[in-house]
């Protein structure tokens, strides 16, 4: 017997998916309006930031509803309060996103802005942990959930060296002060949306294996 | 678990009705002062547990029945057992109200009148006790000498509580205490079994997994005569164990 319910669980992961894909190109997008100098791609982020505050709003409604009307229990509770999660994490995402846009469009108006080497690397790593995140969650997958969760190191480490870097470089007047600060902000904005992304892993694990991970919860035990 | 105690344990108890085998190799610990709900889908063999633990399935003619269960560590099935002490001792309240066709007064005095070791004096303070106990005692304190079959359902189920607790029994049974009841009632009777765990253990069979989840401390989930899952109800339905468990408080069942 299939359920109406299972039915609304359906349709409340495909609009998390939905929104999960807006906001993975919403990043894509800043990161490239950063590599290329283009800012009409960081208009478009900064545009598309309202299409996701309105989705987040959608899937909170439907969460509430969810909850108030069916009671649910177990692993049907369990996914509730996941995708309530990941559904404010990805809204927050798509606010670093915006964020990172707008320093692209300050970088654009300064010639030969260093943007270092780690902050491509920095890009890349990001990219694929939220991939890896939002496709854990689409396909229920806490194995590819745990690869995102050991990622989260490789850019808490590439954010220092970029801010170390940039205040040396400051030190020795190797660059401008505005290009550093917009630097260092787009290399924190990077790092925030790594733990995000990890933090979406975390619900996976929890929702799937109804194991807590988040703050080395299992090395605790 | 295991710093509480149990009151009631089972031990490979299997029961037969005829040839069927409703009851399989059911291994199980109730705790003291706690309530533990039974749920599974109808014919599980829920109602048949509950009913062996004060052993009302000797009622029925055709009935066998293996293995142990000690009911504060004694063997309810040995034969020096007295029944008429072991249902005192473990009292049953039905799925319909049934109050005698008595007065409110003798409703509660007809098992005290039996147990000769409850002498006459002591009446009118047991009565008072058990009434306040139930939440009836303002009620029906002007009353006691008109007929329980005026009662609203919800007081006549009250009443047959407190006919229970006149028995000052340890353990409580309850199958379906309130499915004649509206959900206010539902909940009201919800709330006296908080109250009544302090003092008693409470064992309830229920068809309503939302009463399982609210009132127990502890889920047992039968299917099909066997005990599939038993654990702390806030475990059972957060994460169950089980699949069975999962699909069937989930509702994704047959």
């Amino acid at each position: 017997m299939e359920r109406h319910f299972q039915k609304e669980l359906e349709s409340l992961k495909t609009s998390l998916v939905k929104m999960g894909s807006v906001v993975e190109e919403s990043i894509a997008t800043a990161i490239r309006s950063l590599m290329e100098k283009k800012t009409e791609l960081a208009a478009k982020v900064i545009e598309t930031d309202k299409r996701i505050d309105a989705l987040e709003i959608e899937i909170d409604n439907a969460i509430i509803d969810l909850l108030a009307l069916q009671q649910p229990v177990a692993s049907d509770l369990r996914f509730i309060l996941a995708a309530l999660k990941i559904n404010n994490d990805l809204e927050r995402i798509g606010d670093h996103a915006v964020n990172i846009a707008q320093a692209a469009q300050i970088l654009c108006t300064i010639p030969n802005a260093d943007l270092l080497d780690e902050i491509p690397k920095m890009a890349e790593i990001t990219r694929n942990m939220l991939k890896d995140a939002i496709d854990s969650f689409i396909l229920l997958d806490p194995a590819k959930a745990r690869i995102v969760l050991t990622t989260d190191d490789q850019i808490d480490n590439l954010n220092r060296t970029v801010i170390k870097t940039v205040i040396d470089q400051l030190k020795s007047n190797k660059q401008t002060a505005e290009c550093g600060l917009e630097i260092s902000l787009i290399s924190r904005n990077m790092e925030r949306v790594a733990d995000l992304a990890t933090n979406i892993a975390e619900e996976v694990i929890f929702h799937t294996q109804a194991r807590v991970v988040k703050h080395h919860a299992e090395d605790r035990r | 678990m295991s710093s509480e105690q149990s009151i009631i344990e089972t031990h490979s108890l299997n029961l037969y009705y005829g040839k069927f085998h409703a009851l399989k190799d059911i291994n199980l610990a109730i705790q003291a002062q706690r309530i533990t709900a039974l749920i599974g889908p109808s014919g599980c063999g829920k109602s048949t547990l509950v009913r062996v633990f004060n052993r009302m399935n000797d009622l029925i003619e055709s009935v066998r029945v293996t293995g142990e269960v000690l009911v504060e560590g004694r063997n309810i099935f040995a034969p020096e057992t007295d029944l008429i002490t072991l249902r005192k001792e473990v009292g049953m309240v039905f799925q319909r109200p049934n109050p005698f066709p008595l007065s409110i007064r003798d409703n509660l005095t007809f098992g005290l009148e039996i147990h000769s070791d409850y002498s006459k004096q002591n009446h009118t303070e047991i009565i008072e006790q058990s009434l306040k106990d139930v939440l009836l005692w303002n009620d029906m304190k002007d009353r006691l000498s008109q007929t329980a079959l005026n009662l609203s359902l919800e007081q006549q189920q009250r009443l047959c509580i407190a006919r229970v607790l006149a028995m000052k029994p340890q353990i409580i049974l309850m199958d379906e205490p309130c499915s004649a009841l509206d959900p206010i009632a539902t909940l009201r009777i919800e709330e006296l079994m908080q109250e009544l765990k302090k003092n008693y253990t409470i064992v309830i069979v229920t068809h309503n997994m939302q009463q399982a989840a609210r009132a127990s401390d502890y889920t047992a989930f039968l299917y099909l005569g066997e005990l599939i899952e038993f654990g702390e109800t806030k475990h059972i339905f957060s994460a169950p164990e089980q699949k069975k468990t999962e699909e069937y408080i989930t509702g994704r069942f047959g």
